[in-house]
């Protein structure tokens, strides 16, 4: 009966605090209508996500979203630097391959994410075995570097929060 | 008090337009597509955030009326600025670049998901339905 009807508390919770957060003021009645969106849309949602990871580790989660707030703002500071201060031809920018341990698909979104925002890399492609990523470095003259600092600084903490 | 307050969020406004005028900046001086995307994924971001920071304590604390807008804005940009820059990325791959000259190996059997699909390679024996587009020759980079 409550599995049915709330086939995903999670996400009933967060569709709600959305739903306030965006109405920017609180009142009773947009409490009952964020609610009421946030018991509907999982019910006639559910068939697009017929399985999600369990995610029992939040200590993990709290410290991987510090951390990658942390690199966020180390990497614009990076990245500005490089765009000012150096010849754009003196740039050592290239591919660099990460080959993954990790195998669940939303564990490898939020890798692919991750890199995109932090320092002077992006994540370009997948390989189609997902064994893989892609990765394009704004200036890495030392490419093992760039994999081993994200294997251990990103890769690892994923690997603990999703498997 | 409110002096001092004023100053940080001044602060906060100006490191934010420093952030947000490097970024653009980059688009301009870098020199191709791949290094250019660097620029707006991660300069901007920063400088948005600091500005949306700037907004909820000016909100906050000289306005007395509390805003948590900003949070949303920021969420919504942390999730959709990789996979912009990851759709760009494929997009110009596609287009511009050769699997087998200017990339690396995938270190697989597999090649890169933008280019083969899975199991391809395989494939050399069943016949050729013709309705799969021939890739277009690839431009010098």
């Amino acid at each position: 009966m409550l599995k049915r009807y709330l086939p995903h508390p999670l996400l009933t919770l967060v569709l709600t605090a959305v739903w306030m957060l965006l109405i920017n003021s609180f009142s009773m009645g947009a409490l009952v209508f964020g609610l009421l969106l946030g018991i509907v849309i999982p019910v006639i949602t559910s068939a697009f996500w017929p399985g999600r990871p369990k995610i029992t580790n939040y200590r993990g989660v709290v410290e991987y979203i510090l951390v990658v707030l942390w690199d966020i703002l180390v990497a614009n500071v990076i990245v500005a630097g490089l765009i000012l201060f150096r010849r754009a031809d003196r740039l050592d920018s290239r591919f660099v391959v990460v080959p993954l341990d990790i195998t669940s698909s939303e564990g490898i979104t939020a890798l692919a994410g991750t890199i995109t925002m932090t320092p002077g890399t992006v994540s370009c492609d997948l390989s189609a075995d997902a064994r893989s990523l892609l990765v394009h470095c704004l200036h890495a003259p030392d490419p093992q570097g760039v994999v081993d600092d994200i294997k251990s600084r990103y890769e690892r903490r994923l690997k603990e929060i999703f498997e | 008090m409110s002096f001092i307050l004023e100053i940080i969020i001044s602060a906060l406004i100006v490191i934010g337009g420093f952030f947000a005028l490097v970024g653009s900046f980059g688009l301009v001086k870098l020199p191709d597509l791949m290094t250019r995307l660097h620029g707006p994924t991660k300069a901007t971001t920063l400088g948005v955030g600091s500005i949306l920071v700037a907004s909820m304590l000016y909100f906050w604390l000289l306005q007395d009326s509390f805003t948590i807008h900003e949070l949303l804005i920021t969420l919504f940009l942390l999730l959709t600025a990789p996979i912009t820059a990851n759709v760009i990325a494929k997009a110009y791959m596609l287009d511009h670049a050769d699997p087998d000259k200017d990339l690396p190996k995938t270190g697989g059997v597999e090649g890169w998901a933008t280019f083969d699909a899975i199991g391809q390679e395989d494939d050399v024996d069943a016949p050729t339905t013709g309705t799969e587009p021939a890739r277009k020759p690839v431009p010098e980079l």
